[in-house]
């Protein structure tokens, strides 16, 4: 047998992916340069060793320890956060619909998530369930319904070989579910402001709370997506293929969307509507150091951080004092590396 | 034991029969073509024994019933090399290979270094050791079939299905595959079953043939028995001669009106 005969060589197998210890540590110090810059950029000027002292327990005076502590350094790491989320969700879409364009947002999953938030911040405010804020509960299911729906109407109208098809769908979903949303807030005008808060993002406003609520979710989600990366891969290959090498497609695709998608509903109840995030970042990797989601998944998660945290930043520089949506900035850079996609892409697409 | 009993096998897509009743036995280490004309449910057929598509009837790998078993312990006891695989872009060789150890390993778990080493060998014994750092999707149509053809030993099943393994390569080509996948299974005793298209080939290199016709099992047997004018003029509408080559099986020659 073979494997007996093999036995005794040494394990020399040349051409499998590795996570390059170079890039990983460029993602690193990416995240680390991105959050230094996201605490130094304000309004009110703090020297960088203030952020390190303050970093250090070592004595800072209290009204610039109230602004890192308070303002700057949970957004940071709410941004962090949230990008992580939306790249490593986006890069597992990606793979599960064997599609280069899928994407937490144009799948719908973000016009389900405000869709969910907002009929749960109308009909039940402040509400909690074993003692957790309904709202991120209501945002997911939200989100879960829009991508189901764009999975299952995708795959009616062209299966989902095709790109368009699947974006096409989610475009449709998506559309839907904002006309009921927009609905639901004329009809209880007392709740709209509330609501549309909600919806723009709130990176601004959730502090260290938002980073509690959102956490267990996302980490979840991250690990559960990390745990799939190698059946990640092996859907690379025709449905068919996978399914005789003894792996269920089904359980695969069902167990990697809901984790995506809860990650995807935790990132949106937090950071609101920010696009493409999930399609830049896994594309960027996967053009400059290969395409196994043994190597993207990781360096998704830490330059999506280094990007969101970047982009925010951005955000709230340009037009200072006032502060743009993070949304603008992602959707400004991402809409024509879309396009670009869309183009390297168009012969599988259409 | 690997052999292999097919009992009133029968595979229906949306109601609409293609295979039917159909019995077969395939003896461990034997090769068997099955062959027919177009839409006679030849890949059907391998299909059913994978568990791609639904069947009624039942199938036996050893002593084993194939319904009974898990999706992983199939895939330890049957691999498929389907017609067209497809190629994923920016895939390694070896990690292509190494895919074919899904069947042993668990859910979440990683390759092992056996693993490894495991394909490493395979990749050598298939000369294709220099390229396992090249993208399948930048092989030539021989080299990817050949590294499919290692996906596929990696499982390590005793059972090879065979779609078609010579569509779309070039006479050298086929006789390469072919000859590469009569030496493995010489080797390592592997019960091959494959749909062939191309007759001369299929009763040169397989043990007996089964000619498929409409979904049914129309006769099967040596090649000599099978491969005659007036059953490839009956079944696939053909005019054709057959002609004795000297030890070399027997070709099937297309003869023009």
């Amino acid at each position: 047998m073979l494997g007996a005969r093999a036995g005794a060589r040494p394990a020399v197998l040349a051409g499998l992916p590795r996570l390059p210890r170079l890039w990983a540590a460029g993602g690193v110090a990416a995240v680390v340069l991105a959050c230094g810059i996201g605490v130094l950029v304000g309004p009110v000027h703090i020297a960088p060793g203030t952020v390190l002292q303050a970093l250090f327990g070592g004595a800072v005076e209290p009204g610039q320890a109230n602004i890192l502590w308070s303002l700057r350094f949970p957004r940071v790491v709410l941004g962090a956060i949230v990008g992580g989320t939306l790249a490593i969700a986006g890069a597992a879409y990606q793979g599960v619909f064997r599609n280069p364009l899928a994407d937490p947002y144009l799948l719908g999953a973000a016009a389900g998530a405000n869709l969910g938030a907002t009929v749960a911040i109308v009909l039940a405010p402040g509400a909690s369930v074993i003692g957790i804020n309904l709202v991120p509960m209501a945002a997911f299911v939200g989100a879960g319904t829009a991508v189901a729906g764009a999975y299952v109407l995708g795959r009616t109208v062209s299966g989902l070989r095709s790109a368009t098809g699947l974006i096409l769908a989610g475009i449709a979903i998506a559309a839907f579910f904002n006309s009921i949303e927009t609905y639901v807030q004329q009809t209880h005008s007392e709740s709209i402001r509330q609501a549309y808060s909600w919806i723009l993002g709130r990176l601004v406003t959730a502090g260290w709370d938002g980073v509690l609520l959102i956490l267990p979710y996302v980490v979840l989600s991250a690990v559960v997506i990390f745990l799939h990366r190698r059946l990640l891969d092996a859907l690379m290959v025709g449905e068919d293929e996978v399914t005789s090498l003894g792996i269920s497609v089904r359980r695969v695709r069902l167990v990697i969307v809901v984790a995506a998608t809860l990650g995807t509903a935790a990132a949106v109840a937090v950071g609101g509507t920010i696009a493409f995030v999930g399609i830049i970042v896994p594309h960027t990797v996967r053009l400059l150091v290969g395409s196994s989601y043994r190597v993207v998944i990781p360096l998704s998660l830490l330059f999506g951080a280094a990007f969101l945290v970047l982009a925010d930043t951005a955000a709230r520089s340009v037009v200072a004092p006032a502060e743009l949506p993070i949304g603008v900035i992602t959707a400004f850079l991402g809409a024509p590396f879309f396009i670009a996609v869309l183009r390297s892409t168009r012969a599988a697409a259409l | 034991m690997s052999d292999l009993r097919l009992a009133g096998l029968s595979v229906a897509y949306e109601g609409v029969a293609v295979v039917s009743e159909f019995d077969l036995t395939v003896a461990s280490g034997e090769w068997l073509a099955l062959i027919g004309p177009n839409g006679a449910g030849k890949t059907s057929v391998l299909r059913a024994i994978a568990r791609l598509v639904p069947f009624q009837g039942e199938i036996r790998i050893g002593d084993e019933h194939a319904a009974t078993l898990g999706a992983r312990e199939l895939a330890r006891r049957v691999a498929m090399l389907p017609q067209e695989p497809q190629i994923p872009a920016g895939m390694s060789v070896a990690q292509y290979v190494l895919l074919g150890r899904s069947p042993h390993i668990g859910y979440l778990g990683r390759e092992s270094a056996r693993d490894r080493r495991i394909v490493a060998d395979i990749l050598r014994r298939l000369s294709l050791d220099a390229l396992a750092s090249r993208h399948v999707d930048r092989l030539s149509g021989g080299e990817r079939q050949r590294a499919a053809i290692a996906r596929a030993l990696a499982q390590q099943a005793p059972v090879l299905l065979v779609d078609e393994p010579t569509t779309s390569l070039d006479i050298g080509r086929q006789q390469e595959v072919l000859e590469l996948i009569d030496q493995l299974r010489r080797e390592q005793e592997l019960t091959v079953i494959a749909a062939m298209h191309e007759l001369t080939l299929a009763g040169q290199y397989a043990d007996r043939l089964a000619l498929l016709v409409a979904g049914r099992l129309v006769a099967q047997g040596l090649p000599a028995e099978i491969l005659t004018e007036p059953s490839i003029a009956a079944h696939y509408g053909a005019d054709v001669a057959v002609i004795e080559m000297n030890g070399s099986g027997r070709a099937v020659v297309p003869v023009r009106r």
